[in-house]
């Protein structure tokens, strides 16, 4: 029998996350590569869209399932995963780096006394061995790190590995473990959700406002720029830390390290720490009146102009097009 | 009531990244070493907790690492920690070495709350307090921006995408900090005096066999500087042209 590696999903509300499916796409392909048997776990109450693994690679899916697990707990969901881990042996359990990912994995690797690997954004192999790179100092440099334990732990970059459908159509098998007893001494009791349509790590699109926006009163300039591109709003450190806006928006290296398709800095001058947290986005745009501001070596496309002059055009040309 | 902070000590944030000689660690030349920026809310979340449970609640700043770490220790003391102790490593642990040492020398402490930053700015992994609870047996609420205590009772929120969770759990606990959970003191003048004369006891640490092994340190290919296409807003549908044409990615 071959070795096995289980991925584990995150579900929310009954839903599989779109990061599940990079889950279940990246350990298909792993699967492949290291000769392993791929099957997903994932827990919850119920869950409505399992049957779209398939087409993503993997053809077997355990719910381990209580309706007490409609809302997440470390200690119930470290209890479930790491007994059906163990009980089937597996090598390797993959998981997304999102806020849940990197919840339950450290803890899953002291149960399993598993070797862990956070957040890869790109994983190799060589001669039958898992090598994973990973950024530090929030991604001023990479690391490519081997995890010496026979069991491993590792979590991917969400937005980072692309989840590609096949034509498979048929559906995974699906089985359904009720969870006996639950541990809920550490429990979700309330999801309070935030302003912000959209939060900075999930988001494809990411518009962001520093200093040169003069004052919190100017941010709706970047609100409604965020609004007609369909993203989400960002920060920089010096206008949370003068308490314009929330931390919870912050790019950089006390904030969030992002990954964007498409990163518009708007009066973003580009310190070490910002730069850090962001230039690993696809595209990058930068709107800033000083030309020689450090935000434009890393900009794709510039203009070195008046952002109040030139936030609301973008604005505006970007409504004309989507109309 | 014993509580625990556990700091880190690391390159200052401003820090530009050279690869050592090693090919494997970072060129430490030139580089400020500071306080981990999470482990300061961490510190001053135990202060304010040791200022409302009162009694004989005392503060105990644990760092694994070499000799410099009593720097970083020293500064938790100057913000009002009461002790300090080193847990003696000169090489360099990953992060489930780094939590075997600390949880050790927590429950040697006999230590119920344990807060550390929600993650170092070093190597960024954000797993060592999870580690840490996981090997004591304690609860754990990590990414904490609210932190209540009521008797062993915990009420705390973590940031997660689109909003916060509410959780509770109770003691023997570990919180991890994030940025908005309080606004760290500065260490004042007769702080700083004062903790020149605390003694930071140094420890050795138990040899932990790694779980991981860093192979190379690279640094990103550079970005490739861009074109500024214009100064004014007759350069906006140039730039929308770009994002659809070129980029493709509106």
């Amino acid at each position: 029998m071959a070795n096995k590696i289980l991925a584990v999903l995150e579900q929310r509300e009954g839903l599989l996350k779109k990061s599940a499916f990079e889950t279940v796409f990246v350990a298909a392909n792993l699967a492949v590569k290291l000769k392993l048997d791929a099957e997903a776990v994932v827990v919850g109450s119920s869950i409505e869209n399992v049957n779209e693994i398939a087409k993503y690679g993997i053809k077997k899916i355990v719910h381990l399932k209580s309706d007490d697990l409609k809302n997440y707990s470390s200690s119930a969901y470290t209890d479930a995963i790491s007994e059906y881990a163990k009980a089937t042996q597996a090598d390797y359990l993959l998981l997304s780096n999102t806020a849940l990912g990197k919840d339950l994995s450290p803890r899953l690797a002291v149960r399993l006394n598993a070797g862990i690997l956070m957040d890869c954004i790109n994983l190799s192999t060589d001669s039958g061995e898992l090598i994973g790179t990973r950024p530090i100092y929030a991604g001023k440099s990479l690391v490519d790190v081997k995890i010496k334990s026979a069991k491993k732990v590792i979590t991917i970059r969400p937005n980072v590995f692309k989840a590609i459908p096949s034509g498979n159509s048929s559906n995974p098998e699906i089985i359904v473990n009720e969870i006996a007893s639950t541990n809920l001494k550490t429990k979700v009791v309330e999801f309070k959700k935030a302003g912000g349509k959209l939060d900075v790590a999930e988001a494809d699109i990411i518009v962001s406002g520093g200093r040169g926006l003069k004052g919190p009163e100017n941010f709706h300039l970047i609100e409604e720029l965020a609004d007609a591109l369909g993203a989400a709003v960002g920060a920089s450190r010096a206008v949370v830390d003068a308490g314009w806006r929330p931390h919870g928006e912050q790019v950089g290296q006390t904030g969030k390290t992002v990954s964007p398709i498409l990163y518009v800095a708007c009066g973003i001058s580009g310190a070490i720490q910002h730069l850090a947290g962001m230039s690993s986005a696809k595209y990058i745009v930068a709107i800033n009146k000083d030309k020689d501001a450090p935000i434009f070596n890393i900009a794709d496309y510039g203009i070195a102009g008046d952002i109040f002059e030139i936030i609301p055009a973008l604005t505006q040309e970007i409504k004309k097009l989507k109309d | 009531m014993k509580i625990a902070v556990c700091v880190s000590h690391v390159p200052d944030t401003a820090t530009r990244v050279k690869v050592g000689s090693d090919g494997k660690s970072i060129d430490p030349s030139g580089v400020t070493y500071v306080i981990n920026p999470y482990d300061e809310f961490a510190v001053e979340e135990a202060l304010k907790t040791k200022e409302s449970v009162g009694g004989d609640t005392q503060v105990v700043v644990l760092s694994v690492g070499p000799q410099q770490n009593k720097e970083t220790i020293r500064k938790a003391l100057a913000m009002g920690a009461d002790s300090g102790i080193l847990l003696k490593d000169d090489n360099p642990r990953d992060s489930m070495g780094i939590a075997k040492a600390l949880a050790d020398e927590i429950k040697n402490q006999g230590a119920e709350l344990v807060f550390f930053g929600k993650q170092s700015v070093d190597y960024d992994n954000s797993i060592t307090g999870q580690l840490t609870s996981e090997l004591l047996g304690y609860s754990c609420v990590a990414v904490v921006v609210s932190f209540k205590l009521a008797g062993n009772k915990i009420t705390a929120e973590r940031e997660i995408e689109g909003g916060k969770e509410v959780v509770e759990s109770e003691l023997p606990a570990i919180i991890t900090c994030q940025k908005g959970l309080n606004e760290p003191r500065y260490a004042s003048l007769k702080g700083i005096m004062a903790a020149k004369k605390k003694v930071i006891e140094e420890k050795p640490v138990a040899v932990s066999e790694p779980y991981t092994e860093i192979l190379k340190l690279h640094l990103p290919s550079p970005k490739k500087a861009g074109r500024i296409i214009g100064t004014d807003s007759s350069a906006v549908p140039e730039l929308v042209k770009l994002l659809r044409e070129e980029a493709k990615v509106i």
